[in-house]
């Protein structure tokens, strides 16, 4: 990834009116992006249908039917019944939702974990950044399916312990790209103005430097999100996931994967498609936000 | 800085960062629920076994001197011996690591073939049809678990259409991996399908930075014609910025090949991995880490320096 990041914009202070006109600006380049825009579509497209949607259409997930394994889609059943009988779309909106819950938190968490950890390296400066930062780079050269296994030997987790954990193992990009940018902050005039009147550390990076990177953080927060949602396809796949009854997209990919040879297409290609429209819109959305906050992130 | 203050501190770094894996390497094995003991005499032993075991391999010692004789068994090329291959794990890695770096070099290779001329292409032609179709075609490789898109190649190129192996080649030299070239493309094309996604986007973000630079419009305003424009400086000033991102994208093409590997039943490393991870194999697992690690350390390191020499305005700190 690269770290160099451009300073984004002219800095202001949170609510002065030339930074209510900058968001607007923001909003409106985003908004003309229309892949971005059919991103955000189909992620809101998602959350009510995982959801809303187990509110309007009623399905057994817990209970098996064994005198309905495997079949294909009908009237009865718009995409078919899985292995041990649960109506698959019924399924797909079950799974979801632990798919997005656990993606959206590691997102957040791997973003919160990440930003905190950059800002400090970049501000302090001298030996505690190079250490922190030969930290990261210990970690980024540690591949994350590869931890991901080794965890799955030693230890099930729960729904908790799973997103701590997927939190733990992307947070490292964030970090890089915060640091940056704390690195072109820590010196404007206002930062050594608060140092020079007593004003503390703490107070320098989280009331200075943090907001004036939340462009920044935002679409690093939007790619984590994307990342961390692909992250938990292979969790399950890796035999770290969810325990059945409980279910999530890459659960049922998993569990479709050797029903696919015997020609069962719809449980493995609608928690494919799933996975991939829902990825990429968060990247979409991502990419949107980068260029319209004019900010340097990935790719 | 001058070329040769920046190498060595830069080899400095590598030796630090891989330092510091083999600290956590060290610790995870230490984490393990009741130690490595527990992980070699199995859950029905006994205190008395397991503080005899520990005894044994100088495990009742304090962590740092234990962590000095992890240190200097690996610089003797000693990590650990399989408990359940029961052969040395350096001889497991040996055998299994020159088969994942072939996969992984050629998915490599012929990802940056296709991603590099695509990514030149889509900047030429930006936000022209082609650009979008291969933008978002890239978003969705990108968006595509490894295994789901290895199961789509097998079902389509191997179950309804039969033109290839849904196999990988079998066999432990190198040699007989070579001996059946067919068997290798579908495992290559599901590793290289997010290497062509990613690397096309780096290089079309290159390209189009280069071609907004002063030198191709002077170039242009001498008379030169787009097309030799493009061959002789932007091809080669885009691609600089987009071999230093080759060394940070390994960690992800060896998380591709576990996958790959195991869906492929390609002998590897990464099925050495996947299968000492169903055994609870912890001296594979941990020694496979490191080495994974420190060869991404190594070929990030690699990249930059590379770099360094074939880019003057990264030396003077440009690019």
């Amino acid at each position: 990834m690269s770290t160099v990041i451009q300073p984004a914009k002219t800095p202001g202070t949170a609510g002065t009116p030339r930074e209510t006109s900058g968001t607007r600006l923001a909003v409106r380049r985003f908004l003309r992006n229309r892949l971005a825009v059919a991103g955000l579509g189909v992620v809101m497209f998602f959350v009510l249908f995982c959801f809303v949607g187990p509110l309007v259409y009623h399905t057994d997930q817990t209970h098996t039917a064994l005198q309905q394994v495997n079949l294909s889609p009908s009237g009865a059943h718009w995409l078919g019944t899985d292995a041990v009988g649960h109506d698959e779309l019924g399924r797909l909106m079950y799974g979801g939702k632990v798919s997005l819950t656990v993606g959206l938190a590691a997102g957040v968490l791997a973003t919160v974990v990440g930003t905190l950890w950059g800002a400090a390296a970049g501000y302090a400066g001298g030996w505690i950044d190079a250490v922190m930062m030969r930290i990261v780079d210990a970690g980024i050269a540690i591949p994350a399916l590869f931890i991901l296994l080794v965890v799955s030997a030693i230890t099930t987790p729960g729904l908790p312990g799973l997103i701590l954990i997927l939190g733990l193992v992307s947070w490292l990009v964030p970090s890089r790209l915060i640091r940056a940018e704390t690195l072109t902050l820590k010196n404007r005039d206002y930062v050594l103005t608060l140092r020079a009147i007593g004003g503390t550390h703490a107070r320098a990076i989280l009331r200075h430097i943090l907001p004036n990177s939340v462009s920044t953080i935002i679409v690093a927060t939007t790619f984590q999100i994307a990342d961390a949602i692909l992250l938990v396809a292979y969790v399950s796949y890796l035999g770290l996931g969810v325990q059945p009854p409980t279910t999530d997209w890459g659960g049922m990919l998993s569990a479709g994967l050797t029903a696919a040879y015997s020609g069962y297409w719809w449980l493995i290609l609608p928690p494919g498609l799933a996975i991939i429209l829902v990825v990429w819109a968060f990247n979409a959305i991502g990419d949107g936000l980068r260029d319209a906050f004019d900010v340097r992130g990935r790719g | 800085m001058s070329t040769p203050s920046y190498l060595i501190r830069r080899v400095l770094q590598a030796v630090a960062v891989i330092v510091i894996v083999t600290i956590v390497v060290f610790g995870l094995l230490h984490a393990l629920p009741g130690g490595p003991a527990r992980g070699i005499l199995g859950p029905q032993a006994t205190a008395q076994q397991i503080a005899r075991f520990n005894h044994e391999q100088g495990l009742d010692q304090p962590l740092p001197v234990q962590y000095l004789h992890y240190l200097n068994q690996l610089l003797h090329g000693d990590l650990g011996t399989s408990y359940t291959l029961n052969a040395p794990v350096s001889r497991l890695i040996g055998e299994r690591l020159p088969k994942t770096l072939v996969l992984t070099v050629l998915s490599m290779v012929i990802g940056l073939l296709l991603a590099i001329p695509l990514g030149m292409w889509q900047a030429v032609r930006r936000n022209r049809p082609v650009d979008y179709v291969i933008t978002t075609l890239s978003f969705i490789a990108y968006s595509t678990p490894v295994y789901f898109l290895g199961l789509i190649l097998i079902l389509v190129f191997s179950q309804v259409l039969p033109w290839f192996p849904s196999q990988a080649p079998q066999g432990d030299s190198l040699a007989q991996v070579f001996s059946d070239p067919q068997a290798l493309v579908l495992p290559v094309a599901a590793g290289a399908a997010s290497m062509v996604a990613v690397f096309s986007r780096y290089m079309r973000a290159a390209t189009l930075e280069n071609l907004s630079e002063d030198y191709v419009r002077t170039a242009r305003a001498g008379g030169s014609r787009s097309r030799a424009i493009l061959r002789r400086h932007v091809f080669r000033n885009s691609l600089t910025p987009v071999i230093a991102m080759l060394g940070y994208y390994l960690p992800v093409l060896f998380g591709g090949a576990l996958v790959v590997e195991q869906l492929f039943n390609y002998p590897g490393m990464g099925l050495l991995f996947w299968s000492a991870a169903q055994a609870s194999d912890y001296p594979v697992l941990l020694g496979c880490v490191l080495v994974i690690s420190a060869a991404t350390v190594v070929g990030t390191l690699l990249a930059d320096v590379v770099q360094r020499i074939i880019d003057p305005r990264v030396k003077a700190g440009r690019a």
